[in-house]
């Protein structure tokens, strides 16, 4: 008999949701076979099974939350140890800084007596949470999200007792209204629907998964922290649509299909290569200048949304940005996607144009400098010298980051890209 | 309304919380039957301490040789070193005078009793320069603190002549050439240690099964070593039967398993423990909580009694100053309506014989009583370059750290000025740190503090002078 324990998708992880089981009480799994799924605030990961043997009990059942790594979540006949399914090795993602210098020392290193788990010292997305050390690792002993938690220490610090008894994902401790606004005003006093005038009972709750709350934390840092403007401006796309029917009519017989989207991810690259101030980071080191277009492009996915990124954009043929879009869009919607897919990127599209909007000023994705909006194609009348005529337009917005890229450069960049997308042979040179 | 607060009892609770509630804008009386500063300044903490420098620096002049250095036939003025204890005692105490004066606190000499009253009972003092004055404040503070147990009946009570407690411990005509002190406490602990130091034949008698009981045990016993190697004795286990005087001076008739002993020496000195200051404050009438000669309070201070809080040694122990100042700053705060600061704030505690002895936080007994998994680190001075630069190499510095979260549960340490360096860990776990933190701090060279770091490194195996 083995117990099939919940395993570690980072080396951080303490916690997490069982989101799906893809066996059955009963079933014959093999070493290998893919037995269930694991959430994370950020990815859902497949467990593999490591042994062969029958299911002979679920023990924790589908979409549960807050699930202990090593604790047993099932149970197969055959075999006779106890063994944590080996996560898939995407989880090197995130590694975590040695605790101490001597584990990067070339000497062969004494194994140490229970060394400790380095402590939390940074938060996620470098934001600064003040929080006390024991306190950040209980935190994260427990897969508790600091920035929701309200501290009750001197200026509103996050100390032992904040984090003893919350469990994640936990509403914040009903002390929040009471807590010193002076915290960095980094969490303004929230108020309760009812506060508002909202009653209970008017309306449904759906509690926040991960990612709502990532979401919801990453955006509202980038649109309170990044001092961010949007350049907006019109592109003919006719040239582009005939290129793009062409190029589609070449790929047929491979079955690649490529999108204006593709096209737009690659025109994007070309011209973050062209004008390289704008493919750039702000960090309190310096400005960040990539050396590679690694474009995040924005995914709708049920419950919110996701940016896989198609990495050094630039070097790739349309047929092959084609495919991974189409592959990574598709993982992304039943949440397969590996963390590296996700994180990371130097700069953004998003794209609304299926939906008829016209154009739209993105929040930035940081710590990108920019993101491009991409609206709708439509035929409109324009002036070509003094005749009118029609052309297929389509409005871009791109929101910069003006701590890196500045009105003029942001203007470069598009005019870059207009080009590109105007006259698609131009990427060719 | 007289006061905003009133305060009964002027010691390190009592005093402190008046100058904070004069800070905070109140207006605060404070009322003292005896002298600013209680026993802490007057009868306690600093004027021994003043006695002890005198026998450490006198210890010490016996050492010289190790030094390479040389005085013919040290000896002392007994009389001298008990006026220089008072003088220091006294100069504090005008300060204490000062403080009041600066913050506008009116300072009533006399005794304080209670009645009912609202919003607070009445405050009842009958003055040391004649006639009562009835008060009525928002607030009343009880710190009237505590004083030396005494057991009569097994003639365990001080008659300022043979038998003493701390009190005339501290101001006797001459040195005793043989002492019997009965409890291994920290006053108990630090009498021995001082008129040991001056040359007379201690035995300290303990009724539990170690010395210092409130320590770590491996403190307790690493203490007794020392004290035995400058000649103190102990009676461990021991029962104190009878205390008897004969002319010449006491005779202690102890049994210890079984066995019954008589002890004889000059003096004693009484130090079994303390009771809380209670009595004739009409505490009954009001219908004050008491247990144990101690006013039960709730975390704030606050008693059963409307307005009316209790502070310090008279609201439990531990029995210490700066516990009584806290929680004095603390209640304070509290009947202002300001938030808690830290309740639950570790309180050192010191013990100034030589060799030295502080602790904070749990002892490893009492963390795994309490169910937590720690991890033991331990540094011995005797591997602390300064330690043995100073030729102080007695001692060394235990922590204890909460295996699963890496928190400060508890230090201990014995040694030359450990009392100085215990804060450090005080902050280290009000700072919530853990031993991430301990280790990445860069304590200085060459000092007895790099211990401090070395124990933290080596409850995880990375201890780098041992």
């Amino acid at each position: 008999m083995t117990d099939i324990l919940m395993p570690a998708l980072s080396p951080t992880m303490e916690e997490g949701t069982l989101a799906k089981w893809l066996v059955k009480k009963g079933d014959t799994v093999a070493a290998g076979d893919v037995i269930a799924e694991i959430e994370t605030d950020k990815a859902t990961m497949e467990v593999e099974a490591v042994d062969e043997g029958v299911v002979e009990e679920i023990l924790v059942e589908a979409g549960t939350e807050g699930v202990k790594v090593n604790a047993p979540i099932a149970r197969l006949s055959g075999g006779t140890e106890t063994k944590a399914p080996e996560p898939k090795p995407a989880e090197k993602a995130e590694p975590e800084a040695p605790a101490k210098a001597e584990a990067r020392s070339d000497a062969p290193a004494k194994a140490e007596p229970a060394a400790p788990k380095s402590a939390p010292t940074r938060t996620k997305d470098g934001e600064h949470i003040f929080a006390s050390p024991l306190a950040r690792r209980i935190a994260e002993q427990k897969g508790l999200d600091l920035s929701a938690i309200t501290g009750s220490g001197p200026h509103g610090r996050i100390i032992e007792r904040d984090v003893k008894d919350a469990k994640p994902g936990a509403k914040p401790a009903t002390t929040a209204a009471a807590a010193p606004a002076e915290r960095r005003g980094e969490t303004r006093p929230v108020q309760s629907l009812q506060q508002m005038g909202i009653p209970e009972g008017s309306y449904e709750l759906i509690p926040l998964d991960g990612m709502r709350k990532t979401v919801a934390r990453r955006m509202t840092d980038s649109f309170r922290d990044v001092p961010h403007f949007p350049l907006t401006i019109d592109l003919e796309i006719d040239r582009l649509l005939e290129a793009r029917g062409r190029i589609n009519k070449m790929l047929e017989k491979d079955g690649v299909k490529v999108s204006v989207n593709d096209i737009i991810l690659k025109a994007c690259a070309v011209a973050l290569k062209r004008v390289p101030e704008a493919n750039a980071s702000y960090s309190p080191e310096g400005i960040a200048l990539h050396h590679h277009a690694d474009i995040a492009m924005a995914v709708a996915v049920e419950g919110g949304l996701i940016t896989p990124i198609i990495r050094k954009c630039e070097t790739k043929g349309l047929a092959q940005i084609a495919q991974e879009t189409n592959d990574l869009a598709e993982r992304a919607r039943t949440r397969k996607l590996k963390p590296e897919e996700f994180q990371g990127g130097t700069f953004s599209v998003s794209n609304l144009g299926m939906f008829g909007i016209k154009s739209f000023a993105s929040i930035i994705n940081e710590p990108q400098g920019a993101i491009l909006s991409v609206g709708a194609g439509t035929k409109q009348p324009v002036v070509r010298g003094d005749q009118l005529s029609i052309a297929t337009v389509m409005s871009v917005t791109m929101t910069c980051d003006h701590r890196v890229v500045d009105g003029a450069t942001g203007a470069r960049w598009l005019e870059a890209f207009k080009a590109l997308i105007e006259e698609p042979l131009a990427m060719m040179v | 309304m007289d006061f905003d607060v009133i305060i009964v009892g002027a010691g390190p609770g009592g005093y402190v919380a008046a100058i904070r509630a004069s800070q905070l804008g109140l207006k605060t009386a404070i009322v003292e039957r005896e002298a600013l500063g209680g026993v802490c300044l007057n009868w306690g903490c600093i004027p021994t301490k003043a006695l002890l420098k005198s026998g450490e620096v006198f210890e010490q002049l016996h050492n010289l040789a190790d030094y390479g250095l040389a005085a013919d036939k040290p000896r002392f003025d007994f009389a001298k070193v008990v006026e220089r204890s008072r003088k220091v005692a006294g100069q504090l105490n005008s300060g204490v005078g000062f403080l009041m004066r600066k913050h506008k606190i009116e300072v009533i000499e006399g005794t304080a009793r209670l009645e009912k009253g609202t919003p607070a009972p009445k405050v009842v003092i009958s003055q040391k320069r004649g006639g009562e004055r009835t008060l009525q404040a928002k607030h009343v503070i009880l710190a009237t603190g505590a004083r030396a147990r005494t057991l009569p009946q097994i003639g365990l009570e001080p008659d300022g002549d043979r038998v003493w407690s701390y009190r005339e411990a501290m101001v006797p005509k001459a040195a005793p050439k043989s002492l019997i002190v009965i409890g291994s406490g920290a006053i108990g602990i630090e009498f021995a240690s001082f008129y040991r130091a001056l040359g007379a034949e201690v035995m300290v008698v303990e009724a539990l099964s170690r010395i210092l009981p409130v320590e770590d045990e491996e403190v307790s016993t690493a203490a007794r070593k020392a004290f035995e190697r400058r000649g103190l004795k102990f009676r461990i286990g021991a029962t104190v039967k009878k205390l008897t005087k004969s002319k010449t001076g006491v005779a202690v008739e102890i049994e210890t398993g079984g066995k019954t002993e008589t002890l004889e020496a000059e003096r004693a000195i009484v130090a079994v423990g303390i009771v809380g200051n209670v009595e004739d404050l009409g505490l009954e009438a009001l219908g004050v909580k008491i247990e144990k000669t101690h006013v039960i309070t709730d975390a704030h201070g606050a008693t059963a009694v409307p307005g009316l809080y209790a502070i310090g040694d008279v609201a439990g122990p531990p029995w210490l100053a700066h516990k009584a100042s806290h929680e004095g700053v603390h209640c304070v705060e509290h009947l202002a309506g300001q938030p808690a600061k830290n309740l639950n704030a570790p309180i050192p505690g010191c013990t100034y014989a030589n060799p030295q002895i502080a602790s904070v936080g749990l002892t490893e007994a009492a963390a795994k009583a309490a169910g937590r998994m720690v991890k033991v680190g331990r540094f011995a001075f005797r591997a602390n370059g300064k330690a043995i630069a100073s030729g102080e190499t007695e001692g060394f510095v235990k922590t204890l750290f909460d295996a699963e979260t890496g928190a400060l549960v508890g230090a201990h340490m014995i040694g030359a000025e450990v009392t100085e360096m215990i804060q450090g860990y005080a902050l280290a776990m009000t700072l919530e740190a853990t031993e991430a933190e301990l280790h990445a701090t860069v304590f200085p060279h060459p000092t007895m503090s790099e211990a401090m770091h070395e124990s933290a490194l080596d409850a995880y195996g990375l201890v780098l002078h041992a």
